[in-house]
Protein backbone atom coordinates (compact mmCIF):
# COMPACT_ATOMS: atom_id res chain seq x y z
CA UNK A 1 0.00 0.00 0.00
CA UNK A 2 1.47 3.07 -1.00
CA UNK A 3 0.51 6.59 0.60
CA UNK A 4 0.12 9.74 -1.83
CA UNK A 5 -0.51 13.45 -0.41
CA UNK A 6 -1.21 16.18 -2.90
CA UNK A 7 -0.16 19.58 -1.71
CA UNK A 8 0.93 22.85 -2.68
CA UNK A 9 2.19 25.53 -0.51
CA UNK A 10 0.08 28.53 -1.57
CA UNK A 11 -3.39 27.65 -1.82
CA UNK A 12 -5.81 27.54 -5.00
CA UNK A 13 -3.66 26.14 -7.19
CA UNK A 14 -5.57 22.71 -8.22
CA UNK A 15 -4.22 20.38 -5.45
CA UNK A 16 -8.04 19.23 -5.19
CA UNK A 17 -8.93 19.07 -9.10
CA UNK A 18 -5.89 17.07 -9.76
CA UNK A 19 -6.23 14.62 -6.26
CA UNK A 20 -9.75 14.33 -7.75
CA UNK A 21 -8.76 12.79 -11.09
CA UNK A 22 -6.53 10.54 -9.21
CA UNK A 23 -9.42 8.90 -7.65
CA UNK A 24 -11.18 8.43 -10.83
CA UNK A 25 -7.86 7.03 -12.62
CA UNK A 26 -6.75 5.03 -9.68
CA UNK A 27 -7.61 1.42 -9.26
CA UNK A 28 -7.98 0.23 -5.75
CA UNK A 29 -7.78 3.15 -3.40
CA UNK A 30 -9.17 4.98 -0.58
CA UNK A 31 -9.35 8.83 -1.10
CA UNK A 32 -8.69 11.02 1.81
CA UNK A 33 -10.00 15.13 2.38
CA UNK A 34 -7.44 16.30 4.26
CA UNK A 35 -8.17 20.05 3.76
CA UNK A 36 -10.20 19.95 6.77
CA UNK A 37 -10.69 23.45 7.42
CA UNK A 38 -11.91 23.91 3.23
CA UNK A 39 -12.76 20.41 2.73
CA UNK A 40 -13.73 20.89 -0.98
CA UNK A 41 -13.08 17.29 -2.24
CA UNK A 42 -16.80 15.67 -1.83
CA UNK A 43 -18.29 18.40 -4.14
CA UNK A 44 -16.77 16.26 -7.06
CA UNK A 45 -16.42 13.18 -4.93
CA UNK A 46 -20.80 13.25 -4.01
CA UNK A 47 -20.52 10.69 -1.73
CA UNK A 48 -22.98 8.57 0.30
CA UNK A 49 -22.16 8.96 4.24
CA UNK A 50 -21.87 5.33 5.93
CA UNK A 51 -20.46 6.21 9.17
CA UNK A 52 -19.98 9.76 11.16
CA UNK A 53 -17.73 10.24 14.17
CA UNK A 54 -17.48 12.86 16.68
CA UNK A 55 -14.37 14.80 16.90
CA UNK A 56 -13.00 15.87 20.67
CA UNK A 57 -10.25 18.07 19.57
CA UNK A 58 -9.24 19.16 23.11
CA UNK A 59 -10.93 20.74 26.55
CA UNK A 60 -11.91 24.05 27.31
CA UNK A 61 -11.73 25.77 30.37
CA UNK A 62 -15.28 26.44 31.96
CA UNK A 63 -16.28 29.20 34.68
CA UNK A 64 -18.60 28.47 37.50
CA UNK A 65 -19.65 32.22 38.17
CA UNK A 66 -21.25 30.79 41.22
CA UNK A 67 -18.14 29.82 42.74
CA UNK A 68 -15.75 32.24 41.73
CA UNK A 69 -14.90 34.97 44.30
CA UNK A 70 -13.28 37.04 41.37
CA UNK A 71 -9.50 36.88 42.83
CA UNK A 72 -8.14 36.95 38.96
CA UNK A 73 -5.56 34.58 39.45
CA UNK A 74 -6.86 32.68 36.89
CA UNK A 75 -5.96 36.03 34.46
CA UNK A 76 -2.32 36.17 35.13
CA UNK A 77 -1.53 32.48 34.01
CA UNK A 78 -3.75 32.44 31.25
CA UNK A 79 -0.84 33.21 27.83
CA UNK A 80 -3.72 32.76 25.40
CA UNK A 81 -5.49 35.71 27.00
CA UNK A 82 -8.73 34.19 27.30
CA UNK A 83 -10.45 35.34 30.92
CA UNK A 84 -11.16 39.02 30.32
CA UNK A 85 -13.15 40.70 33.16
CA UNK A 86 -16.51 42.06 31.89
CA UNK A 87 -17.85 45.78 33.05
CA UNK A 88 -19.96 44.23 36.06
CA UNK A 89 -16.38 41.99 37.30
CA UNK A 90 -17.39 38.80 36.38
CA UNK A 91 -14.84 36.99 34.68
CA UNK A 92 -15.57 35.32 31.32
CA UNK A 93 -13.50 32.97 29.39
CA UNK A 94 -13.45 33.41 25.54
CA UNK A 95 -14.07 29.57 24.16
CA UNK A 96 -12.60 30.93 20.90
CA UNK A 97 -9.16 32.02 22.59
CA UNK A 98 -8.68 29.65 25.52
CA UNK A 99 -6.12 26.32 24.04
CA UNK A 100 -7.60 24.22 26.69
CA UNK A 101 -3.60 24.19 28.51
CA UNK A 102 -5.41 23.71 32.28
CA UNK A 103 -3.46 26.02 34.22
CA UNK A 104 -6.46 28.26 35.37
CA UNK A 105 -8.32 25.60 36.93
CA UNK A 106 -5.33 23.92 38.38
CA UNK A 107 -4.62 26.92 40.03
CA UNK A 108 -8.19 28.46 40.73
CA UNK A 109 -7.83 28.61 44.42
CA UNK A 110 -12.04 27.40 45.00
CA UNK A 111 -11.88 25.12 41.61
CA UNK A 112 -14.19 27.14 40.13
CA UNK A 113 -12.88 26.47 36.62
CA UNK A 114 -13.26 22.53 35.03
CA UNK A 115 -12.03 21.72 31.67
CA UNK A 116 -14.57 19.98 29.83
CA UNK A 117 -14.57 17.92 26.35
CA UNK A 118 -15.04 19.83 23.59
CA UNK A 119 -16.50 18.66 20.19
CA UNK A 120 -14.53 20.58 17.27
CA UNK A 121 -15.74 18.70 14.47
CA UNK A 122 -17.00 15.53 12.42
CA UNK A 123 -15.41 12.83 10.41
CA UNK A 124 -16.77 10.22 7.84
CA UNK A 125 -16.29 7.27 6.11
CA UNK A 126 -18.49 7.12 2.55
CA UNK A 127 -18.74 5.71 -0.58
CA UNK A 128 -18.27 6.88 -3.60
CA UNK A 129 -18.46 5.84 -7.38
CA UNK A 130 -14.38 5.71 -7.47
CA UNK A 131 -14.44 4.21 -4.01
CA UNK A 132 -14.08 4.58 -0.34
CA UNK A 133 -14.04 8.46 0.80
CA UNK A 134 -12.62 9.52 4.38
CA UNK A 135 -13.73 13.27 5.13
CA UNK A 136 -13.86 15.24 7.99
CA UNK A 137 -15.64 18.86 8.90
CA UNK A 138 -14.09 20.86 11.41
CA UNK A 139 -16.51 22.86 13.28
CA UNK A 140 -15.91 27.09 12.57
CA UNK A 141 -13.62 28.93 14.89
CA UNK A 142 -12.05 25.54 16.06
CA UNK A 143 -8.41 24.43 16.54
CA UNK A 144 -6.56 21.08 16.44
CA UNK A 145 -7.11 20.37 12.61
CA UNK A 146 -3.66 18.57 12.80
CA UNK A 147 -5.41 16.01 15.12
CA UNK A 148 -8.61 15.97 12.82
CA UNK A 149 -6.65 15.03 9.90
CA UNK A 150 -4.18 12.14 12.01
CA UNK A 151 -7.62 10.81 12.92
CA UNK A 152 -8.90 10.52 9.47
CA UNK A 153 -5.72 9.23 8.04
CA UNK A 154 -5.92 6.42 10.31
CA UNK A 155 -8.85 5.19 9.64
CA UNK A 156 -7.78 5.27 5.60
CA UNK A 157 -4.85 3.71 6.23
CA UNK A 158 -7.16 0.92 8.19
CA UNK A 159 -9.81 0.61 5.31
CA UNK A 160 -6.64 0.33 2.61
CA UNK A 161 -5.00 -2.43 4.99
CA UNK A 162 -8.50 -4.56 5.69
CA UNK A 163 -9.04 -4.27 1.86
CA UNK A 164 -5.74 -4.82 0.78
CA UNK A 165 -6.07 -1.52 -1.47
CA UNK A 166 -2.88 -0.27 -3.22
CA UNK A 167 -2.94 3.42 -3.15
CA UNK A 168 -3.85 6.50 -0.22
CA UNK A 169 -4.43 9.06 -1.75
CA UNK A 170 -4.77 12.01 0.13
CA UNK A 171 -5.82 15.82 -0.85
CA UNK A 172 -4.14 18.07 1.41
CA UNK A 173 -4.45 22.05 3.01
CA UNK A 174 -2.69 24.80 1.96
CA UNK A 175 0.28 25.99 3.75
CA UNK A 176 3.57 24.45 5.66
CA UNK A 177 1.81 24.17 9.49
CA UNK A 178 0.55 21.81 11.58
CA UNK A 179 -2.40 20.42 9.00
CA UNK A 180 0.18 19.68 6.53
CA UNK A 181 2.44 18.24 8.40
CA UNK A 182 0.16 15.69 9.53
CA UNK A 183 -1.09 15.19 6.00
CA UNK A 184 2.21 14.45 5.20
CA UNK A 185 3.95 12.30 7.64
CA UNK A 186 4.12 9.07 6.89
CA UNK A 187 3.52 9.05 2.93
CA UNK A 188 5.54 7.97 0.22
CA UNK A 189 5.57 10.54 -1.92
CA UNK A 190 4.00 14.55 -2.04
CA UNK A 191 2.69 15.37 -5.05
CA UNK A 192 3.33 19.74 -4.87
CA UNK A 193 1.13 21.37 -7.34
CA UNK A 194 2.74 25.08 -8.07
CA UNK A 195 1.80 27.68 -10.89
CA UNK A 196 4.39 29.64 -12.53
CA UNK A 197 3.46 32.88 -10.10
CA UNK A 198 5.93 34.46 -7.69
CA UNK A 199 3.69 33.55 -5.13
CA UNK A 200 3.34 29.93 -6.31
CA UNK A 201 7.32 29.48 -6.73
CA UNK A 202 8.28 30.73 -3.09
CA UNK A 203 5.08 28.89 -1.32
CA UNK A 204 6.45 25.71 -3.85
CA UNK A 205 10.04 25.56 -2.86
CA UNK A 206 8.71 26.11 0.77
CA UNK A 207 6.39 23.13 0.68
CA UNK A 208 9.10 21.07 -0.74
CA UNK A 209 11.68 22.01 2.01
CA UNK A 210 9.39 21.24 4.57
CA UNK A 211 8.07 17.94 2.82
CA UNK A 212 12.38 16.95 2.67
CA UNK A 213 13.00 18.13 6.68
CA UNK A 214 9.86 15.69 7.59
CA UNK A 215 11.99 12.92 4.70
CA UNK A 216 9.17 12.63 2.38
CA UNK A 217 10.00 12.43 -1.23
CA UNK A 218 8.78 15.04 -3.51
CA UNK A 219 7.63 15.45 -7.27
CA UNK A 220 6.40 18.62 -8.96
CA UNK A 221 3.70 19.48 -11.08
CA UNK A 222 3.12 23.23 -12.46
CA UNK A 223 -0.69 23.87 -13.13
CA UNK A 224 -2.14 26.40 -15.77
CA UNK A 225 1.93 26.45 -16.94
CA UNK A 226 0.69 28.59 -19.57
CA UNK A 227 0.11 32.00 -17.77
CA UNK A 228 3.66 32.62 -17.99
CA UNK A 229 6.08 30.46 -19.37
CA UNK A 230 8.72 31.93 -18.37
CA UNK A 231 8.27 31.55 -14.76
CA UNK A 232 7.27 28.15 -15.66
CA UNK A 233 10.70 26.94 -17.24
CA UNK A 234 12.68 28.72 -14.01
CA UNK A 235 10.33 26.01 -12.26
CA UNK A 236 11.60 23.47 -14.33
CA UNK A 237 15.21 24.56 -13.69
CA UNK A 238 14.48 25.23 -10.22
CA UNK A 239 13.63 21.10 -9.93
CA UNK A 240 16.18 19.68 -12.23
CA UNK A 241 18.81 21.41 -10.06
CA UNK A 242 17.12 20.06 -6.82
CA UNK A 243 16.32 16.60 -8.65
CA UNK A 244 12.68 16.89 -7.94
CA UNK A 245 10.60 15.11 -10.82
CA UNK A 246 8.20 17.70 -13.07
CA UNK A 247 5.53 15.06 -13.64
CA UNK A 248 3.55 17.15 -15.75
CA UNK A 249 2.99 20.44 -17.06
CA UNK A 250 -1.08 21.49 -16.92
CA UNK A 251 -2.82 23.99 -19.65
CA UNK A 252 -4.84 26.44 -18.82
CA UNK A 253 -8.31 25.44 -19.94
CA UNK A 254 -11.41 26.61 -19.30
CA UNK A 255 -12.65 23.17 -18.78
CA UNK A 256 -11.58 22.66 -15.39
CA UNK A 257 -13.69 25.02 -13.60
CA UNK A 258 -16.47 24.02 -16.29
CA UNK A 259 -16.00 20.40 -14.16
CA UNK A 260 -15.69 22.10 -10.89
CA UNK A 261 -19.75 23.81 -11.87
CA UNK A 262 -20.64 20.50 -13.25
CA UNK A 263 -18.99 18.31 -10.26
CA UNK A 264 -17.44 16.23 -12.17
CA UNK A 265 -13.77 15.16 -11.87
CA UNK A 266 -12.04 16.87 -14.91
CA UNK A 267 -10.70 13.60 -16.39
CA UNK A 268 -14.00 12.19 -16.15
CA UNK A 269 -15.73 14.86 -18.03
CA UNK A 270 -13.33 15.98 -20.75
CA UNK A 271 -10.53 14.48 -23.10
CA UNK A 272 -8.94 17.67 -23.64
CA UNK A 273 -5.46 18.50 -23.16
CA UNK A 274 -5.50 19.54 -19.45
CA UNK A 275 -7.27 16.22 -19.03
CA UNK A 276 -4.49 14.28 -20.89
CA UNK A 277 -2.06 15.78 -18.99
CA UNK A 278 -3.53 14.69 -15.32
CA UNK A 279 -3.76 11.05 -17.05
CA UNK A 280 0.01 11.01 -17.73
CA UNK A 281 1.11 12.64 -14.54
CA UNK A 282 -0.91 9.58 -12.74
CA UNK A 283 1.02 7.09 -14.97
CA UNK A 284 4.39 8.76 -13.90
CA UNK A 285 3.86 8.88 -9.94
CA UNK A 286 2.62 5.21 -10.41
CA UNK A 287 6.02 4.22 -11.44
CA UNK A 288 7.49 6.44 -8.60
CA UNK A 289 5.71 5.30 -6.10
CA UNK A 290 6.10 1.74 -7.30
CA UNK A 291 10.23 2.64 -7.68
CA UNK A 292 10.51 4.31 -4.03
CA UNK A 293 12.07 2.51 -1.64
CA UNK A 294 11.07 3.56 2.27
CA UNK B 1 -9.38 51.13 11.61
CA UNK B 2 -8.27 47.43 11.06
CA UNK B 3 -9.87 45.68 8.00
CA UNK B 4 -8.96 42.08 7.41
CA UNK B 5 -8.92 40.29 4.34
CA UNK B 6 -9.76 36.85 4.18
CA UNK B 7 -11.35 33.71 2.06
CA UNK B 8 -11.50 30.25 3.32
CA UNK B 9 -10.48 28.88 0.04
CA UNK B 10 -6.48 29.36 -0.71
CA UNK B 11 -5.83 31.49 -3.95
CA UNK B 12 -8.97 33.64 -4.64
CA UNK B 13 -7.34 36.45 -4.40
CA UNK B 14 -6.65 37.87 -0.55
CA UNK B 15 -3.48 38.99 -0.98
CA UNK B 16 -3.80 41.06 -4.76
CA UNK B 17 -7.04 42.50 -2.98
CA UNK B 18 -5.09 43.54 0.45
CA UNK B 19 -2.25 45.02 -1.34
CA UNK B 20 -4.29 47.06 -3.98
CA UNK B 21 -6.46 48.50 -1.09
CA UNK B 22 -3.40 49.42 0.76
CA UNK B 23 -1.54 50.77 -2.74
CA UNK B 24 -4.79 52.82 -3.54
CA UNK B 25 -5.01 54.61 -0.15
CA UNK B 26 -1.29 55.31 0.73
CA UNK B 27 -1.62 58.71 -1.03
CA UNK B 28 -4.06 60.05 1.36
CA UNK B 29 -3.56 58.15 4.32
CA UNK B 30 -0.93 56.40 6.18
CA UNK B 31 -1.31 52.37 6.29
CA UNK B 32 -0.07 49.90 8.12
CA UNK B 33 0.23 46.24 6.34
CA UNK B 34 0.37 43.19 8.65
CA UNK B 35 0.96 39.57 6.53
CA UNK B 36 -0.41 37.62 8.79
CA UNK B 37 -0.50 34.40 6.40
CA UNK B 38 2.87 33.15 8.27
CA UNK B 39 3.33 30.18 6.74
CA UNK B 40 3.43 31.53 3.02
CA UNK B 41 3.54 35.00 2.82
CA UNK B 42 3.75 36.71 -0.34
CA UNK B 43 2.55 40.36 -0.34
CA UNK B 44 6.30 41.49 0.04
CA UNK B 45 6.41 40.63 -3.84
CA UNK B 46 3.82 43.01 -4.59
CA UNK B 47 4.72 45.80 -1.73
CA UNK B 48 8.66 45.19 -2.64
CA UNK B 49 8.48 46.78 0.82
CA UNK B 50 12.56 47.73 2.44
CA UNK B 51 12.92 45.58 5.00
CA UNK B 52 14.61 47.64 7.84
CA UNK B 53 14.85 45.46 10.86
CA UNK B 54 14.01 41.50 11.04
CA UNK B 55 14.06 39.56 14.73
CA UNK B 56 13.41 35.90 15.39
CA UNK B 57 10.12 35.12 17.25
CA UNK B 58 10.31 32.46 20.38
CA UNK B 59 7.89 30.32 21.90
CA UNK B 60 8.92 29.48 25.35
CA UNK B 61 9.63 25.95 25.94
CA UNK B 62 10.55 23.47 29.25
CA UNK B 63 14.10 23.39 30.05
CA UNK B 64 14.34 20.68 32.97
CA UNK B 65 17.02 21.20 35.14
CA UNK B 66 18.03 17.98 36.01
CA UNK B 67 19.70 18.22 39.09
CA UNK B 68 16.37 19.92 41.24
CA UNK B 69 13.91 17.10 39.19
CA UNK B 70 12.79 14.00 41.39
CA UNK B 71 10.60 12.71 38.11
CA UNK B 72 7.49 13.09 39.82
CA UNK B 73 5.85 13.50 36.79
CA UNK B 74 4.00 16.23 38.00
CA UNK B 75 4.70 18.04 34.40
CA UNK B 76 3.76 15.19 32.23
CA UNK B 77 0.01 15.45 34.20
CA UNK B 78 -0.55 18.61 33.89
CA UNK B 79 0.55 19.31 29.76
CA UNK B 80 -2.82 19.14 28.08
CA UNK B 81 -0.84 19.02 24.80
CA UNK B 82 1.35 15.44 25.38
CA UNK B 83 4.49 17.75 24.92
CA UNK B 84 6.56 16.14 28.17
CA UNK B 85 6.95 12.84 29.30
CA UNK B 86 8.68 11.54 32.72
CA UNK B 87 10.35 7.94 32.72
CA UNK B 88 12.21 6.46 35.48
CA UNK B 89 15.26 8.56 35.43
CA UNK B 90 14.93 11.20 32.63
CA UNK B 91 12.46 13.67 31.02
CA UNK B 92 11.88 13.89 27.77
CA UNK B 93 10.91 16.96 26.02
CA UNK B 94 9.17 17.43 22.46
CA UNK B 95 8.90 20.95 21.94
CA UNK B 96 6.76 20.70 18.47
CA UNK B 97 4.02 19.94 20.35
CA UNK B 98 4.42 22.62 22.84
CA UNK B 99 1.98 25.45 22.92
CA UNK B 100 3.87 27.37 25.18
CA UNK B 101 1.42 27.75 28.06
CA UNK B 102 3.74 28.01 30.69
CA UNK B 103 1.72 25.40 32.86
CA UNK B 104 4.67 22.90 33.99
CA UNK B 105 7.04 25.49 35.06
CA UNK B 106 4.59 27.26 36.98
CA UNK B 107 3.09 24.17 39.01
CA UNK B 108 6.71 21.82 39.21
CA UNK B 109 6.71 21.35 42.95
CA UNK B 110 10.41 21.68 42.81
CA UNK B 111 11.05 24.65 40.49
CA UNK B 112 12.82 22.29 38.29
CA UNK B 113 11.76 23.92 35.19
CA UNK B 114 12.85 26.97 33.38
CA UNK B 115 11.49 27.84 30.27
CA UNK B 116 13.55 28.77 27.34
CA UNK B 117 12.80 30.44 23.94
CA UNK B 118 12.96 28.37 20.65
CA UNK B 119 12.89 30.06 17.79
CA UNK B 120 9.96 29.23 15.66
CA UNK B 121 9.89 32.23 12.43
CA UNK B 122 10.80 35.52 12.11
CA UNK B 123 9.00 38.92 11.48
CA UNK B 124 10.13 41.79 9.21
CA UNK B 125 9.98 45.35 9.62
CA UNK B 126 9.76 47.48 5.92
CA UNK B 127 8.31 50.42 4.58
CA UNK B 128 7.82 51.85 1.25
CA UNK B 129 6.20 54.84 0.60
CA UNK B 130 3.50 55.36 3.16
CA UNK B 131 2.77 52.06 3.84
CA UNK B 132 4.21 50.46 7.74
CA UNK B 133 4.60 46.37 6.28
CA UNK B 134 5.50 43.94 9.06
CA UNK B 135 5.41 40.01 8.16
CA UNK B 136 6.29 37.03 9.93
CA UNK B 137 7.66 33.60 8.08
CA UNK B 138 7.04 30.42 9.99
CA UNK B 139 10.49 28.07 9.90
CA UNK B 140 10.60 25.02 7.83
CA UNK B 141 9.37 22.44 9.72
CA UNK B 142 7.33 24.10 12.28
CA UNK B 143 4.13 23.42 13.09
CA UNK B 144 2.40 26.05 15.20
CA UNK B 145 2.10 29.53 13.51
CA UNK B 146 -0.46 31.02 15.89
CA UNK B 147 2.30 32.73 18.58
CA UNK B 148 3.67 34.48 15.28
CA UNK B 149 0.33 35.74 14.20
CA UNK B 150 -0.37 37.20 17.71
CA UNK B 151 3.32 38.63 18.03
CA UNK B 152 2.61 40.49 14.64
CA UNK B 153 -0.63 42.10 15.53
CA UNK B 154 0.87 43.57 19.26
CA UNK B 155 2.68 45.60 16.63
CA UNK B 156 -0.97 47.08 15.10
CA UNK B 157 -0.41 51.15 15.19
CA UNK B 158 -3.84 52.31 15.41
CA UNK B 159 -3.14 55.44 14.26
CA UNK B 160 -2.57 53.91 11.25
CA UNK B 161 -5.07 52.03 8.85
CA UNK B 162 -4.06 48.79 9.66
CA UNK B 163 -4.72 46.09 6.81
CA UNK B 164 -4.51 42.60 7.62
CA UNK B 165 -3.34 39.74 4.88
CA UNK B 166 -5.79 36.34 6.82
CA UNK B 167 -4.45 33.04 5.76
CA UNK B 168 -6.34 30.57 4.51
CA UNK B 169 -8.99 28.29 6.16
CA UNK B 170 -11.82 28.76 8.88
CA UNK B 171 -9.54 27.47 12.16
CA UNK B 172 -7.27 28.77 14.46
CA UNK B 173 -5.19 30.98 12.55
CA UNK B 174 -7.60 32.48 11.01
CA UNK B 175 -9.59 33.49 13.77
CA UNK B 176 -6.19 34.51 15.03
CA UNK B 177 -5.45 37.06 12.02
CA UNK B 178 -9.22 38.55 11.66
CA UNK B 179 -9.67 39.14 15.96
CA UNK B 180 -10.27 42.46 16.45
CA UNK B 181 -10.76 43.64 12.95
CA UNK B 182 -13.81 46.62 12.59
CA UNK B 183 -14.06 45.00 8.98
CA UNK B 184 -13.24 41.72 7.30
CA UNK B 185 -13.62 41.75 3.57
CA UNK B 186 -14.06 37.71 2.15
CA UNK B 187 -12.51 37.60 -1.07
CA UNK B 188 -14.43 34.53 -3.21
CA UNK B 189 -14.43 33.42 -6.58
CA UNK B 190 -17.82 32.02 -8.36
CA UNK B 191 -17.23 28.71 -8.19
CA UNK B 192 -18.26 25.46 -6.58
CA UNK B 193 -15.23 26.03 -4.42
CA UNK B 194 -15.52 29.47 -3.48
CA UNK B 195 -18.94 29.30 -2.52
CA UNK B 196 -18.36 26.80 -0.21
CA UNK B 197 -15.44 28.20 1.55
CA UNK B 198 -17.24 31.31 1.46
CA UNK B 199 -20.00 29.88 3.57
CA UNK B 200 -17.44 28.40 6.09
CA UNK B 201 -15.67 32.09 6.45
CA UNK B 202 -18.96 33.89 6.86
CA UNK B 203 -19.84 31.23 9.60
CA UNK B 204 -16.69 32.26 11.59
CA UNK B 205 -16.88 35.86 11.26
CA UNK B 206 -20.65 35.66 12.81
CA UNK B 207 -19.72 33.88 15.29
CA UNK B 208 -16.90 36.16 15.66
CA UNK B 209 -19.25 39.12 15.21
CA UNK B 210 -17.19 40.79 12.65
CA UNK B 211 -18.63 43.06 10.16
CA UNK B 212 -17.78 41.56 6.45
CA UNK B 213 -18.71 41.93 2.76
CA UNK B 214 -17.70 39.99 0.22
CA UNK B 215 -15.48 40.66 -3.32
CA UNK B 216 -16.26 38.34 -6.03
CA UNK B 217 -12.71 38.07 -8.06
CA UNK B 218 -12.78 36.34 -11.75
CA UNK B 219 -16.11 37.15 -12.40
CA UNK B 220 -17.71 35.11 -14.85
CA UNK B 221 -15.65 32.18 -14.56
CA UNK B 222 -18.15 29.93 -12.75
CA UNK B 223 -21.49 30.04 -12.01
CA UNK B 224 -23.95 32.66 -10.47
CA UNK B 225 -24.50 30.74 -6.96
CA UNK B 226 -22.12 33.13 -5.02
CA UNK B 227 -24.34 36.07 -6.38
CA UNK B 228 -27.32 33.95 -4.79
CA UNK B 229 -25.95 32.91 -1.91
CA UNK B 230 -24.89 36.72 -0.78
CA UNK B 231 -28.52 38.00 -1.65
CA UNK B 232 -30.56 34.99 0.04
CA UNK B 233 -28.27 36.07 3.53
CA UNK B 234 -28.21 39.62 2.82
CA UNK B 235 -24.37 39.93 2.20
CA UNK B 236 -23.49 43.16 0.21
CA UNK B 237 -21.20 42.30 -2.53
CA UNK B 238 -19.09 45.31 -2.10
CA UNK B 239 -16.28 44.98 -5.29
CA UNK B 240 -16.71 42.66 -8.22
CA UNK B 241 -13.23 41.96 -10.36
CA UNK B 242 -13.78 40.49 -13.64
CA UNK B 243 -11.68 37.51 -14.71
CA UNK B 244 -8.87 39.56 -16.97
CA UNK B 245 -5.53 37.44 -18.42
CA UNK B 246 -3.60 40.35 -17.80
CA UNK B 247 -4.37 40.81 -14.64
CA UNK B 248 -3.59 36.80 -13.92
CA UNK B 249 -0.47 37.30 -15.98
CA UNK B 250 0.32 40.86 -13.73
CA UNK B 251 0.06 38.71 -10.73
CA UNK B 252 2.19 35.98 -11.80
CA UNK B 253 4.95 38.95 -12.79
CA UNK B 254 4.41 40.04 -8.81
CA UNK B 255 2.70 43.33 -10.37
CA UNK B 256 -0.48 44.53 -8.96
CA UNK B 257 -3.45 45.40 -10.31
CA UNK B 258 -3.24 49.34 -10.12
CA UNK B 259 0.32 49.20 -11.13
CA UNK B 260 -0.81 48.06 -14.62
CA UNK B 261 -4.61 48.97 -15.03
CA UNK B 262 -4.63 52.71 -12.65
CA UNK B 263 -8.15 53.16 -13.08
CA UNK B 264 -8.33 50.71 -10.87
CA UNK B 265 -7.40 52.67 -7.77
CA UNK B 266 -10.70 54.28 -8.09
CA UNK B 267 -12.56 51.26 -8.02
CA UNK B 268 -10.56 50.01 -4.30
CA UNK B 269 -11.30 54.15 -3.46
CA UNK B 270 -14.60 53.25 -3.68
CA UNK B 271 -14.80 49.79 -1.95
CA UNK B 272 -12.55 51.53 1.07
CA UNK B 273 -15.79 54.31 1.42
CA UNK B 274 -18.23 51.21 1.36
CA UNK B 275 -16.41 49.45 4.26
CA UNK B 276 -15.98 52.72 6.06
CA UNK B 277 -19.95 53.18 6.54
CA UNK B 278 -20.05 49.22 7.41
CA UNK B 279 -17.46 48.83 9.93
CA UNK B 280 -18.13 48.77 13.59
Amino acid sequence: MKQLVVISGKGGTGKTIISASFAALAQNKVIVDCDVDAADLYLLLHPEIQESHQFIGGKKAKLDLEKCTRCGECTKVCRFSAIEENPIGEFIIDPISCEGCGICSYICPVEAIAMEENISGEWFVSQTKYGPFVHARLAIAEENSGKLVTEVREKAKEIAEKNRLDFVIIDGPPGIGCPVIASLSGTDLALVVTEPTLSGIHDMERAIQMAHHFKTKTACCINKFDINLKNSEQIENWCNKNSIPLVGKVPFEDNVTKSMVQGIPLTEFSNNSAAKEIKKIWQKLIKLLATEDH
Amino acid sequence: MIISVASGKGGTGKTTIAVNLALSLEYTHFIQFLDCDVEEPNAHFFLKPRIIESHPVNLPIPEILESKCTYCGKCAEVCAYNAIAVLKNTVLVFPELCHGCGGCSLLCPEMAIKEKGQRIGIMEFGAVNNIQFIQGKLDIGQALSLPLIREIKKHKNLTRIVIIDVPPGTSCPVIEAVKGSNFSLLVTEPTPFGLNDLKLAVETLRKLKIPFGVVINRAGVGDSMVDDYCQKENIPILMTIPMDKNIAVAYSEGKSIIQTQPSYRKKFLELFEKVKELKK
